[in-house]
């Protein structure tokens, strides 16, 4: 059971990055060699973010590549220090608190491992309970409970370097809980996984939340571990928090458009199209219409179609199909709509 | 106490195993070791019975020199080569600032790490070049080429001592290397600095001893010596009373600076490394 509630409180986070430029070419390469040139740019990453997060809920963080979310993960896992704003992580102060900080977060990144490269998984992992100084019956414990639920069995005595993507990331979370942190950082988890890999761990992680209370906060640019897991999305763009609010309210608000894809029995009828309809290229004898349901009610909308009388010889309905869009739709419209300014 | 050192006792053992596991590498180790020894003393004896005249004056007999060329060849891992090979490797693919994710101290993990990898290293190879120079040898009826055991007891016991010693001044060596890696985010720079320094210094391909008399009290007090030179000398038991305590002295002396040096720059290059990211 977590030990203290990992509320993380953000306040005006602000960091930005001073990266040195070269110019290309050859010419440059020799002005390098002037004292005088020192040609530095500063990038803003964060420009004042600020959320709260309450303990025992999951939260998804995601946004464009070069938003800025690895880098709020970096800061609240205390491996960065930001320019300015307030942050506390179960009261602490990640980079200020580092040591007492770690100690009680577990942090998975689904691109790097943490686990020792030429150790085998069981030996990388009582490594960890002498890092984290668990107590040996406590270690037991949730070391069985670990290896029954991630299915790390069969490969407990094989080096890290030879497991598959997918065993590797069982064996991390594993290893990011084996001194049992309230609060559980991933950054990409799924990433690279196959489809039913990515189900083992989208269901570890809810399990996790629901039994034992521990905060999670993701980061993802698969939209299925959001929608699978996430109770809460804030989404950063720019450096910013562009939104923050439940799943279903993003994507209500966002995009709240439905799709009519109607196949006929000939050529599709010429219509008079209502307000808030849109007709989208298609081809061959099916039709394709954008709407609003605010504006027009499906029924209605179908209505219009079978009843399209006015041509000469109408062809018959034969199917029709509503989509809602597709969470990656909603999402990158949303990006799309918040995109940086020139 | 034990609590406050599990984490690093848990490193030193990791790594430890993980050193000893590469038995081909000790094994090459040692061939090349006892080739190289063989003819570094082929070589001295050359010179050795060239040089008649000097016979009486030299600082060193034959059999002592032959004596150290050994130790020298088979304390070769004593030194300093390299930063450890997977903070290299953590450097270039950006996960080093991953250790600062761990409750611990990085210098005390790192320190054990290189400790651990220093001796993993050493042992096999020691014991190896022991076996054949001290035993194999003579029984081959090449008494003159063979190392000889140490000049007493007390004298063991203190080349013990000082090789303890220089386990810990290499180790921190290492430790800077590592700390040289994560801000040049290169292993090549410091080890090209650092191990010819080394090889020299330490006495490794002369003996400290042979050199000039002007530069022996240089060559005593700088801290490669610590690695080879001085154990050496306790070996052969050429120094006693008060050389033998300033010996030590300077020892333990190099340890705690380069300490207190490699914890200072740990701390400011990761301070950088909280402000660039990693």
């Amino acid at each position: 059971m977590p030990s203290f509630p990992a509320r993380i409180v953000v306040e005006d986070l602000r960091k930005s990055y001073r990266v040195a430029t070269r110019p290309p070419g050859s010419r440059a390469g020799l002005a390098a060699w002037l004292p005088s040139r020192r040609p530095w740019r500063t990038i803003a990453a964060l420009r004042g973010v600020t959320f709260t997060i309450e303990p025992g809920t999951i939260t998804g963080l995601i946004g464009p590549n070069g938003a800025g979310k690895s880098t709020v993960i970096k800061i609240l896992s205390g491996i960065l220090r930001p320019e300015s704003g307030r942050v506390t992580v179960g009261g602490l102060v990640p980079w200020a608190q580092r040591l007492r900080h770690v100690g009680r977060i577990g942090v998975v990144f689904g691109q790097r491992s943490q686990l020792w490269w030429d150790l085998p998984v069981d030996d990388g992992f009582a490594l960890l309970r002498d890092i984290y100084r668990v107590p040996p019956p406590l270690y037991r414990t949730r070391r069985t409970r670990l290896v029954e639920t991630l299915r790390l069995a069969d490969f407990l005595d094989q080096p890290v370097r030879q497991l598959s993507l997918g065993q590797r990331m069982r064996a991390e979370l594993a290893a990011a809980l084996l001194h049992a942190p309230p609060l559980l950082i991933l950054d990409e988890p799924t990433i690279g996984l196959d489809a039913p890999s990515k189900l083992a761990i989208r269901a570890f992680i809810r399990d996790l939340n629901r039994q034992d209370g521990t905060t999670i906060l993701l980061t993802t640019h698969d939209m299925h571990d959001i929608e699978a897991l996430a109770e809460r999305v804030i989404v950063i763009g720019d450096g910013r928090v562009l939104a923050d609010s439940p799943f279903e309210t993003l994507r209500a608000t966002t995009l709240s458009g439905r799709r009519l894809i109607a196949s006929f029995d000939g050529p599709p009828p010429t219509l008079a199209l209502p307000e808030g309809v849109t007709r989208l290229p298609a081809t061959g004898q099916t039709l394709a219409l954008d709407f609003d349901p605010a504006r027009i009610a499906a029924p209605d909308l179908i209505g219009l179609l079978t009843q399209a009388g006015g041509s000469a010889a109408p062809s018959p309905l034969a199917d029709v199909t509503i989509t809602r869009p597709s969470i990656e739709d909603v999402i990158s419209r949303f990006y799309e709509h918040h995109a940086p300014g020139p | 106490m034990i609590r406050a050192a599990t984490p690093y006792l848990a490193a030193f053992r990791a790594r430890w195993r993980t050193t000893m596991r590469y038995r081909a590498a000790a094994l090459a180790g040692f061939v090349t070791q006892c080739w190289w020894g063989v003819i570094n003393i082929m070589i001295y004896a050359a010179f050795y019975h060239g040089a008649h005249d000097a016979a009486g004056t030299a600082p060193l007999g034959l059999h002592q020199t032959v004596t150290y060329v050994w130790i020298m060849q088979g304390t070769l891992a004593l030194m300093p080569w390299s930063c450890d090979p997977e903070i290299a490797d953590a450097v270039r693919s950006g996960a080093v600032a991953h250790e600062l994710l761990r409750p611990i101290d990085l210098w005390w993990w790192w320190s054990c790490r290189a400790t651990a990898r220093i001796l993993g290293r050493l042992v096999p190879r020691a014991l190896l070049i022991v076996a054949f120079a001290g035993l194999v040898l003579p029984l081959a009826g090449l008494g003159a080429w063979a190392l000889r055991p140490p000049a007493s007891l007390p004298d063991a016991a203190l080349f013990a001592l000082s090789i303890l010693m220089g386990l810990a001044l290499s180790a921190s060596i290492v430790v800077l290397l590592n700390i040289v890696t994560v801000r040049t985010l290169s292993p090549a720079g410091g080890s090209a600095v650092i191990t010819p320094l080394a090889l020299i210094l330490s006495g490794n391909l002369l003996p400290l001893a042979l050199f000039p008399g002007a530069v022996q009290t240089l060559l005593i007090l700088q801290p490669f010596a610590g690695l080879g030179d001085l154990p050496c000398r306790f070996w052969l038991g050429t120094l006693h009373g008060g050389r033998a305590i300033l010996a030590l002295g300077q020892q333990a002396a190099w340890i705690a600076a380069l300490t207190l040096i490699g914890r200072a720059a740990l701390r400011r290059a990761l301070h950088r490394l909280e402000i660039q990211g990693g």
